[in-house]
């Protein structure tokens, strides 16, 4: 842990891998919420629709 | 004084005030029971969870700045108390970015809903420079090393008669005092321009007559 970090380096691109790591989690993590049911929702379209 | 004196022909500005405030954001839009069913998503739960994040920031950075550096550097509560501070830095930041993304791509800013997104772009930027001020209060050598290497970069845009990285002391007052207050003070507006103008809907789902939107009157 109390060492420098390892880098990506692609052309200009240059990160390091936490920062990519991370990043990567991120959009995993924003894809997730677009794909995963929210609980409940189903349930309160049906109640929506009754009224 | 006549009963017949109402709100409406009174001129004083906190009759006034009290006339916007109602009118704008009456009780049921500032704490809602029910929200429109396009908020059953988990990309609307990204903004609750920036919020989360951020009291335990403001939290764990009162209990901090209670104790001081030797507490937060050398006892094990103190430790603990200085990882709960980053970690719940981290979490704000990477929440607050997938909920930029999440409203980026939703362009939140219809419906007049502009003053909402600047606020909150303005809080981003802010948190990143509290966010910095942070790391040169560590009192340790990382906090030595980035000022060292920030100073010449910060002083090239001009603050630095105002902003100087290797002064603690100014440092760690803005991060203990000026940012906090700056930076809870936005999210509250922000709050309150999203209770305002409602929730945005998803592209298409505008002005639906079956959707209730609590949009500004």
């Amino acid at each position: 842990m109390d060492q420098p970090a390892g880098y990506l380096h692609w052309g200009f691109i240059l990160i390091s891998w936490p920062n990519l790591i991370l990043i990567g989690l991120m959009v995993v993590l924003f894809a997730l919420a677009l794909i995963l049911p929210f609980p409940g929702h189903r349930s309160s379209i049906e109640e929506e629709k009754k009224v | 004084m006549s009963g017949n004196i109402t709100d409406e022909s009174t001129g004083s500005w906190t009759a006034a005030a009290r006339r916007q405030i109602e009118r704008r954001l009456p009780w049921e839009n500032l704490l809602p029971d029910r929200q429109p069913f396009y908020v059953g998503s988990w990309v609307y739960v990204f903004g609750v969870v920036t919020i989360a994040a951020l009291a335990w920031v403001v939290l764990s950075g009162v209990v901090l700045a209670a104790f001081g550096p030797q507490w937060w550097h050398l006892s094990n509560a103190g430790r603990f108390f200085n990882s709960m501070h980053f970690w719940s830095v981290q979490v704000f930041f990477v929440f607050m970015v997938l909920h930029l993304w999440g409203q980026y791509f939703m362009a939140s800013w219809r419906e007049g809903r502009a003053p909402t997104w600047m606020i909150g772009v303005v809080t981003f930027a802010i948190s990143i420079v509290a966010a910095f001020t942070g790391y040169l209060s560590q009192q340790n050598f990382a906090a030595q090393y980035i000022a060292i290497n920030a100073k010449d970069a910060v002083n090239s845009t001009g603050v630095g008669g105002f902003f100087n990285v290797l002064n603690f002391g100014q440092m760690y007052g803005l991060h203990v005092m000026l940012f906090p207050i700056v930076v809870i003070l936005l999210v509250f507006l922000h709050i309150v321009q999203v209770r305002m103008r409602g929730v945005v809907p998803p592209i298409g789902h505008e002005q639906k007559p079956a959707v209730t939107l609590n949009l500004r009157k």
